[in-house]
């Protein structure tokens, strides 16, 4: 708050300095968030039909999803996809930090690049592929303990899988970002390096962690390809880990292009819901208190 | 808004539509209409494509919106083609059927499931979950994996209209989406049975895939059956019109029933007619 009168001043010396340069980056900020608003306002129109209140509560009140028998409950999609999601980051979520925390910390030189090369790649595999392992490694190894094998708990490993690097890579550069003598000073105050880690890297870092937690989890509630391979996509509120569920996107990919009328509407409705609930996450991760350097 | 237009020029399709209406004329100049069922719709859509490519300056719009409206286009004349995935109805010899293709579906089970054969009934309480256990139809003990399709495909129609029942009735404990996912769940699954395109479920097996295809009524499920009209599990792909066709029309149907269009057939795991 105390900064935000200096950042002001900044901008507008700026401004005066080269007025085309900042229009230019000013245009391009405004239609990326146009492009933004445009894709949903598509999404709500495409939806409108059946964005009344009767059409709402028919999201809310059906039970079970059968279209083309006009009944659309949206809700155990919604709980499988949000199942799913949390699922997989409680899974990541340690896993990830503690790898980050090994690269930042322990690992020599040369094992922290080997594994930092290792994440990136893992990053960078294609969603299909690891659905393609989970539909013919995962789902049958499940199926022999509890069939049938494609499951909310196939779903969630997989995603788990899928968003490790991306809580790893993101904490591991919050953490080397953290201004050295913060760190040295821990260690003058005779803080073990288990200690200085907990105490004072990780809360230093908070801000950078929770941003790639925020970007993990947006992640996994749009994976869409390898979830639609291994989840079984039977609409039913998940009971049990072992049941098969199926996910808004994954409803989105296998019906709409089938879809006509109202069923269609339905589904530019889950679109938007997805849209929604990524923002939420967002604007809750934004209202977060700041951690980072300058942190106390 | 109730058609997906699956032309590469959307924007020209209902144009076409609406020319196709004005003048007949226009459509010995090149321009050809075709609208109806979303099964046949795709591979009229790359029928069309090669027809194009072989003869220069005709257009040919494809556009999907199920049966009825294949019946009703042609009817009305607002296309020169209908698209049709199944018999013609006793009210309909107003039109005429040319069959490009037939599909059939195949009910498969793990390679290993030692059940060889199940009735109409014994299916129909699998997929209703009133039998849960291979043991109640004469197989292994072992909890039954039902894996359906998921709304809208015609795979799942033609199954439904089959056995008499409902999507909602259907108690699965996978729903996929297309073919090679269908195999790939139950080749990966012990207990499992699925029903998918029998060209698809052919290929498969063939190729060492761990699955087997169930015969219906006794009759093998393999293309040759379906070919000759024996298996039960299986409709025409019908190209209708009003009247016999002549012109461009003549000549798109004279192509997709000969042996250049058999591979595009076959790509879309439909079973291709002798040629006559």
């Amino acid at each position: 708050m105390i900064l935000s009168k200096p950042s002001s001043l900044l901008r507008s010396t700026r401004l005066d300095a080269d007025p085309l340069t900042a229009r230019a980056l000013g245009a391009l900020a405004v239609g990326a968030v146009l492009l933004l608003a445009l894709v949903l306002g598509f999404l709500a129109r495409e939806a409108a039909p059946v964005l009344t209140p009767h059409g709402l509560a028919r999201f809310v009140a059906s039970d079970g999803w059968f279209p083309l028998e006009q009944r659309l409950g949206l809700l155990p999609m919604v709980w499988a996809t949000l199942a799913a999601a949390l699922g997989a980051l409680l899974l990541a979520a340690p896993l990830g930090l503690g790898v980050a925390v090994f690269v930042c910390f322990y690992a020599d030189a040369a094992t922290a690049r080997a594994l930092r090369l290792l994440l990136a790649l893992l990053a960078g595999i294609p969603s299909v592929v690891f659905g393609l392992w989970g539909l013919t490694v995962l789902v049958p190894l499940i199926a022999r303990w509890q069939p049938p094998g494609a499951s909310l708990l196939a779903a969630t490993l997989i995603l788990a899988l899928m968003v490790v690097p991306t809580v790893a890579l993101t904490s591991a550069s919050a953490l080397a970002a953290v201004p050295q003598p913060l760190l040295r000073g821990a260690a003058a105050l005779g803080l073990s390096p288990v200690g200085s880690i907990l105490g004072v890297a990780l809360p230093a870092a908070r801000s950078g962690i929770v941003g790639g937690l925020v970007l993990a989890t947006a992640r996994a509630l749009g994976e869409t390809m390898a979830v639609l391979m291994v989840a079984g996509n039977v609409v039913q509120t998940p009971g049990s880990v072992f049941d098969p569920v199926r996910v808004l996107t994954a409803n989105i990919a296998l019906e709409m292009a089938y879809a006509t009328g109202e069923h269609r509407a339905a589904l530019f409705a889950s679109g938007l819901l997805l849209g929604v609930l990524v923002l939420a996450l967002a604007a809750a991760a934004a209202r977060m208190p700041r951690g980072g350097a300058g942190v106390q | 808004m109730s058609s997906i237009k699956l032309t590469r020029r959307t924007a020209l399709a209902s144009a076409a539509v609406a020319l196709a209406s004005i003048g007949r004329a226009h459509a010995a100049e090149g321009k050809l209409t075709l609208t109806g069922s979303s099964t046949v719709a795709p591979l009229a859509l790359e029928m069309a494509k090669r027809f194009e490519k072989q003869n220069p300056g005709v257009r040919i719009d494809v556009q999907s919106g199920g049966s009825s409206r294949g019946i009703a286009d042609a009817r009305s004349g607002a296309a020169q083609i209908g698209l049709v995935s199944r018999a013609l109805k006793a009210e309909e010899r107003d039109l005429i059927a040319h069959t490009v293709a037939l599909d059939g579906i195949s009910l498969i089970l793990h390679r290993s499931n030692p059940v060889a054969s199940l009735s109409d009934a014994q299916i129909k309480a699998i997929y209703t979950g009133q039998v849960r256990n291979w043991r109640e139809v004469g197989g292994p003990d072992l909890p039954i994996t039902v894996v359906n399709k998921a709304e809208g495909r015609s795979t799942l129609e033609l199954f439904l209209h089959y056995f008499a029942l409902s999507n909602s009735q259907i108690k699965p404990q996978v729903v996929i989406g297309d073919n090679a996912q269908g195999i790939k769940t139950v080749a990966g699954s012990v207990g499992a049975i699925g029903y998918v395109s029998i060209g698809a479920a052919d290929y498969e097996a063939r190729q060492g895939t761990a699955i087997k295809l169930l015969p219906m009524g006794g009759v093998a499920a393999s293309a040759a059956q379906v070919r000759a009209g024996k298996f039960p599990l299986a409709r025409p792909l019908n190209l209708v019109t009003r009247g016999e066709p002549t012109g461009l029309a003549l000549a798109f149907i004279r192509f997709a029933k000969s042996q250049a269009a058999h591979d595009l057939v076959e790509a879309q795991f439909f079973v291709a007619l002798d040629a006559p």
